[in-house]
């Protein structure tokens, strides 16, 4: 019988919160199952959400947990800050857009790599990033 | 834990380690940069073999290295991107395409000595 996990909650304030939050999000993934293919893509997407966090609300959490839907089983990634906000997601969501401090792949990047991508953001409130990947 | 950049004859050689943060990243270029100016160095290789993630900002910090490096004078090889990381960065949109990369350091060692002897020759 497979263990209870908990949710695991990191903080990211600064640049090294980046490295934590992959770092954690590879140790469940790899206990829930996925493949090695998956762990890099599920920590390479963790890092770019933990990124625009540092860089453009400066604070913020990310919330990863075990996901379960029906039979499927797989992983959840909630990345959320008060931040300032996008003002155009279509827009934050083309390859290659950036308002000049990325290479403008972050977002559009982590939907590809993920299943399910979510991203609800309001000017002056913050942006919320749901994702999940499921176990093959 | 900067990353320690080491002298093999004309060429220096960094190698990565996993964990590293976008500061230390910067702080490598840093180094790296006043490194080639310094022992005047033809080539710099960066080995990444042991880096599982390469995200967006990772490979920009690696391209504007080798943009850097080339500017003066000396050239950079990447080697060592792992199979999965490479996965993960065409998934990602990343490519590499300005910088030279190499699977290990043998062959960019090769690859760099090849480039100074053909620029050697023609001097």
């Amino acid at each position: 019988m497979a263990v209870a996990e908990e949710d695991i909650h990191v903080p990211i304030d600064r640049d090294v919160d980046v490295v934590t939050a992959r770092e954690k999000g590879r140790e469940l993934a790899s206990r829930l199952g996925f493949s090695r293919t998956d762990l890099t893509l599920i920590a390479t997407a963790i890092s770019e959400v933990a990124r625009n966090i540092v860089v453009y609300a400066g604070h913020g959490e990310l919330v990863i947990s075990p996901a379960q839907q029906g039979e499927r089983c797989g992983i959840a990634i909630l990345a959320r800050d008060q931040g300032p906000g996008i003002p155009d997601i279509g827009k934050a969501m083309l390859d290659g857009f950036s308002t000049g401090k990325s290479l403008g792949l972050g977002l559009p990047g982590a939907r590809r790599m993920m299943d399910e991508f979510e991203i609800n953001s309001t000017v002056g409130a913050g942006t919320t990033v749901a994702m999940r990947k499921w176990v093959r | 834990m900067p990353v320690p950049i080491l002298k093999q004859g004309a060429f220096l050689i960094a190698c990565i380690q996993p964990g590293l943060s976008d500061h230390q990243l910067l702080m490598l270029e840093d180094h790296l940069s006043g490194e080639v100016e310094r022992s005047r160095a033809e080539g710099v290789i960066i080995d990444v073999s042991a880096l599982d993630v390469m995200d967006s900002f990772a490979t920009r910090t690696l391209r504007s290295i080798s943009q850097t490096t080339r500017l003066r004078g000396a050239r950079t090889v990447v080697v060592g991107i792992q199979p999965d990381v490479a996965f993960a960065m065409i998934q990602l949109g990343l490519t590499m395409d300005d910088v030279s990369t190499a699977l290990d350091l043998e062959e960019a060692i090769a690859t760099l000595a090849a480039g100074r002897a053909k620029r050697h020759g023609r001097g």
